[in-house]
């Protein structure tokens, strides 16, 4: 009953996405006072209550393992604890496709509950487009994908005991990405509407602002998670492989990064109209792009997820309907949206509008070799492509992108000079100066790196500098947040550029009693011990290792192997320390009876997740700022006609 | 002006045409036993359930061509081919199992739960077979014809649509 | 300047940026990205040596051998037509990696006609499904698997 209820509901939600989408065409049509049209707003929250409803009951039949639904017996056990057993409801396609229309249709909901500036019709095409999107995801839910769909019999038991799917990252890493990938497609609702109604104004961007800054801090969140993830798990030492699904995670990041900054022009300066569409059609088309490339199997990747040619075609039907539809319409529309305010080069408008343009031209970079290969497999010629392209070719643009973010917060609005600001510019640039000219003395570094260090150093101190000559406690939050997420930037820069510059690397064949030594680490292997879990085996070297003169300490990284289904992994261990990880993995053993051991002195690597963790902080301070000055101008407004309803009556 | 407006949707459309491109193509890149063309190497397996003998190499040697499925409990495609394997063996195709590090419970298991098609199962616990044949992994099936040659590797399930193939095989086989 | 060329300026940086990462992406792919290799195309048209490529075939049974510093593993990578590329690795070898398993080595040619991998992706051997496994962790091979498998009715 529970499944069938949770089916029910999803279709009763589909239905009212075309009450939505009809009723916000109606009254662009008729004009808002349309009788369907009084309908799209409730149409849009109560078709989120009801899919939160449907997800709500797939979480139920997975919690207490309805083995007559099919999706539960091939990916759930009895026997599994109960989080796991809640996290499998996602952690497959069905699933998973179904957590994406209930991030969406709470969004919907969201937005029609709760948004009031933006003008009738705007918000009217705004949520038809958000139906009519959210309609091709339940189609593509309940005709190819059914996660309610029955057995004809139950199965005995679930096929899903596996253990190694059994991790707390990989349970929450897709839901945080899901959210942010999703938040994006409100902007792109936005858009669409706006172009119907050609009407792009400040307190259009205004609007969309907050929910562009909402799902940039899930999709920044997510991708630091990601990266960690398969940093500790792949046992291979790195925290980022240029993988196709990794990005596809990114691309929704650098457009919503570029459509946040835009969008701020937009709402400040009332200029950069087309170009915030432009980036808001993007944004969420980029987020339909990763799923299209991860789900569809077009692409090969070390991450992969189910692989069906049917659904592939399908979600690319839905990607070139509205993809396409969206661009058409901007081809048509965006021309007669007009000018929007004029500003000078050296500006803050300026400032942003390279900052834009430099993460396009990485966003082009990284879609472009992402898509490389299905270019050349259309010529039967098989590539990879992978860091020897991305991290030079992202570099040419990132690093005057980090220059302009750097002194871009110093600039006035409209019209400023560099003369104005020489000081801070002169600092700066000596500080970079300094920087490269430290750490080339220091050792050996390669040029990225070296850059990366420097530019680590310069902007960590210039991103501070938009305080000065203000008092602290008047500085409002959304500045802090920008400061804060700058400085993210710096720290994180600062961790890759040292993990690139300083890392160490040790592979050593070594007889138990054996020692080696990695970075400023000595070694010892004590002995190789058997260990046996529920369903594996493994071997465990106990390996004790010193930092300098400190105290021993002991590890034991494992090489696991699991039995039904035969599965091999490395347990990898860490040793962090507040400059730096050591990074331990156990190999098998030699012919000659020594045992291989793998390890990685990182130097300040962890600064890479806690960089991330602050670019998110500093997102969440720019959404409280935003919100908490838009709350006290409503009061403001409110109190202001109240005042005057008094004065008119006295 | 107004061109430009136009250029992300034209470049939209390019990649959409080479994915609807890619995705109509099929994606062949397993890889290929050099064994095929060669007689089978000589090999014993001794049963891997308490209902079928196991398996010697000599036993193709004679008579009509036969299937040699390498298969195993733990494995999950070949769930999804035990009935086309069961339509096979209707037709009247002998099929000889191999089972790849198993259990003779979870063999018996596997066996009642997905039918048994199989006239002989041998038990390769150390993937011995399976290399010295040239499958790379689980489930692969092999048409043997009556002198030991193993003239066709088929790699990966059995789905549906393979069944009329592998009979043409097995025909050819024979003569 | 007047703000009409200003404005004209940023479109030209905007545009020559965006194309500029066009081109350069174009040309950086046509050099970097790593190229696949069989065995036998490998030995008919071998990549420049040094140049990044992946090699991707079945390890020879018997070829494996471990050199005398315990680390360095020698092995064949064998393909069509009696083809055969050695392949020398410094590593502690992929999971389930073993003499008669596919096995995709990326790394470049040496002098000596010898390749020398960086890193092995060991063919996940045991479930069969699509290449795209080449490489993946095992969990998520095997939840592709668990996703690709049907007909469990």
């Amino acid at each position: 009953m529970i499944a069938e209820l949770g089916l029910a509901a999803l279709w009763l939600a589909a239905a009212l996405a075309v009450l939505q989408l009809v009723g916000g065409a109606l009254a662009l049509r008729g004009g808002t006072e349309s009788e369907l049209a009084a309908l799209t707003r409730p149409a849009a929250v109560l078709q989120g209550g009801l899919v939160a409803l449907s997800f709500a009951m797939l979480l139920w039949v997975f919690a207490i393992t309805d083995l007559s639904v099919k999706l539960v017996a091939m990916n759930s056990h009895s026997a599994k604890p109960l989080i796991f057993k809640l996290s499998g409801a996602w952690g497959n396609h069905e699933g998973s496709m179904l957590l994406w229309v209930t991030v969406m249709a709470l969004a919907g909901a969201l937005i029609a509950g709760i948004e009031r500036r933006l003008p009738e019709r705007t918000m009217q095409a705004t949520l038809a487009a958000q139906g009519f999107v959210a309609l091709g995801f339940y189609a593509f839910l309940l005709l190819s994908s059914n996660p309610f769909e029955r057995l004809p019999q139950p199965a005995a038991e679930g096929l899903g005991l596996n253990p190694l799917l059994q991790d707390i990252g990989l349970a929450f890493h897709p839901p945080t990405l899901y959210i942010g990938y999703v938040g994006l497609s409100v902007a792109f609702s936005f858009a669409v509407g706006a172009l119907i109604t050609r009407e792009v104004t400040p307190a259009f961007a205004r609007a969309m602002r907050p929910w562009i800054l909402g799902a940039w801090v899930f999709l920044t969140l997510g991708l630091v998670a990601g990266s960690y993830w398969a940093y500790y798990e792949l046992g291979w030492g790195g925290y980022w492989f240029w993988d196709p699904v990794e990005n596809a995670a990114l691309m929704p990041w650098l457009a919503a990064t570029a459509l946040l900054h835009s969008a701020g022009v937009l709402a400040s300066r009332d200029a950069l109209r087309v170009w915030t569409i432009m980036l808001g059609v993007v944004a969420f088309s980029m987020s339909m792009l990763g799923t299209f490339l991860v789900r569809s199997g077009v692409l090969t990747s070390v991450h992969a997820f189910a692989v069906d040619p049917e659904r592939g075609s399908f979600i690319l039907l839905l990607l070139t309907l509205y993809i396409g539809g969206a661009l058409l319409l901007f081809a048509l529309r965006a021309g007669a949206i007009s000018e929007g305010e004029r500003f000078s080069v050296a500006s803050r408008e300026g400032a942003l509008v390279v900052n834009n343009v430099m993460l396009s031209a990485i966003l082009a970079v990284v879609l472009l070799g992402t898509l490389y290969p299905l270019l050349t497999e259309a010529f039967d010629v098989r590539v990879s492509v992978g860091p020897p392209y991305f991290n030079p070719v992202g570099a040419i643009f990132a690093f005057p992108m980090l220059a302009v973010m750097a002194v871009g917060p110093l600039l006035r609005w409209r019209r400023d000079s560099w003369g104005r600001i020489s000081k801070e510019l002169a600092l700066v640039a000596a500080m970079l100066l300094a920087g490269i000219v430290l750490f080339a003395v220091l050792g050996e570094i390669a040029l990225l790196p070296l850059l990366g260090l420097a530019f680590a150093v310069a902007l960590a101190v210039a991103s501070f500098l938009p305080l000065k000559g203000r008092r602290l406690k008047r500085v409002p939050i959304a500045t802090w947040g920008m400061i804060t997420a700058h400085f993210g930037i710096a720290v994180m820069l600062f961790g890759m550029a040292s993990e690139g510059a300083f890392s160490q690397e040790r592979l050593a064949a070594l007889e138990e009693g054996g020692t080696t030594s990695v970075g400023p680490w000595a070694v010892r292997l004590e002995a190789v011990e058997p260990v046996a879990g529920p369903n594996w085996t493994a071997l465990a070297g106990r390996l004790t290792v010193r930092h300098r003169d400190g105290d021993p300490q002991a590890i034991a990284p494992q090489s696991r192997n699991f039995w039904a289904p035969p599965q091999q992994t490395t347990e990898s261990v860490l040793v962090t320390r507040w400059n730096g990880q050591l990074y331990a993995v156990m190999g098998g053993s030699s012919t000659d009876g020594r045992w291989q051991v793998r390890l990685w002195w990182k130097p300040f690597v962890t600064l890479i997740w806690y960089g991330g963790l602050l670019i998110a902080l500093g997102g969440v301070l720019a959404l409280v700022g935003r919100v908490r000055s838009d709350l006290k101008h409503r009061y403001i407004s409110r109190r202001i006609t109240e005042r005057r309803e008094e004065r008119e009556t006295a | 002006m107004s061109w430009r407006l136009w250029l992300p949707f034209l470049l939209f459309f390019g990649f959409a045409g080479l994915a609807a491109y890619q995705l109509s193509q099929p994606k062949d890149d397993t890889i290929k036993s050099t064994m095929v063309g060669k007689e089978l190497p000589y090999f014993t397996l001794p049963p891997a359930s308490l209902e079928r003998p196991g398996v010697d190499s000599r036993y193709f040697y004679e008579g009509e061509p036969k299937l040699l499925n390498i298969w195993a409990s733990w494995c999950l495609p070949c769930i999804a081919e035990a009935a086309q394997l069961e339509q096979l063996k209707d037709e009247g195709v002998e099929i000889v199992g191999v089972a790849i590090r198993d259990e003779p419970t979870d063999v018996m298991r596997f066996l009642t739960q997905h039918g048994n098609p199989y006239t002989r199962i041998g038990r390769d616990d150390l993937s011995e077979v399976q290399l010295a044949i040239g499958s790379s992994g689980v489930p692969e099936t092999f048409v043997i014809d009556g002198k030991g040659v193993i003239t066709y590797q088929h790699v990966g399930d059995i789905r549906h649509e393979h069944v009329p193939m592998l009979l043409e095989e097995l025909r050819k086989a024979g003569r | 300047m007047k703000a009409k060329h200003q404005r004209l300026v940023l479109v030209i940086l905007a545009l020559v940026a965006l194309v500029g990462a066009g081109l350069l992406a174009a040309y950086a792919l046509r050099n970097q990205a790593s190229y696949f290799y069989l065995p036998e195309q490998m030995q008919a048209e071998p990549p420049e040596v040094g140049q990044a490529v992946r090699l991707g075939g079945m390890v020879a049974p018997g070829s494996l051998a471990t050199q005398a510093d315990g680390i360095t593993v020698t092995f064949t990578v064998t393909g069509r037509e009696n083809s055969a590329v050695p392949v020398r690795y410094a590593g502690i070898l992929p999971d389930l990696f073993v003499e008669g398993s596919g096995v995709v080595a990326e790394g470049r040619l040496a002098a000596d006609g010898t390749f020398v991998a960086d890193n092995l992706l060991a063919k996940h051997d045991e479930n069969y499904v699509p290449r795209e496994l080449e490489g993946m962790s095992e969990h998520q091979a095997a939840e592709m698997a668990e996703e690709t498998t049907v007909g469990l009715e």
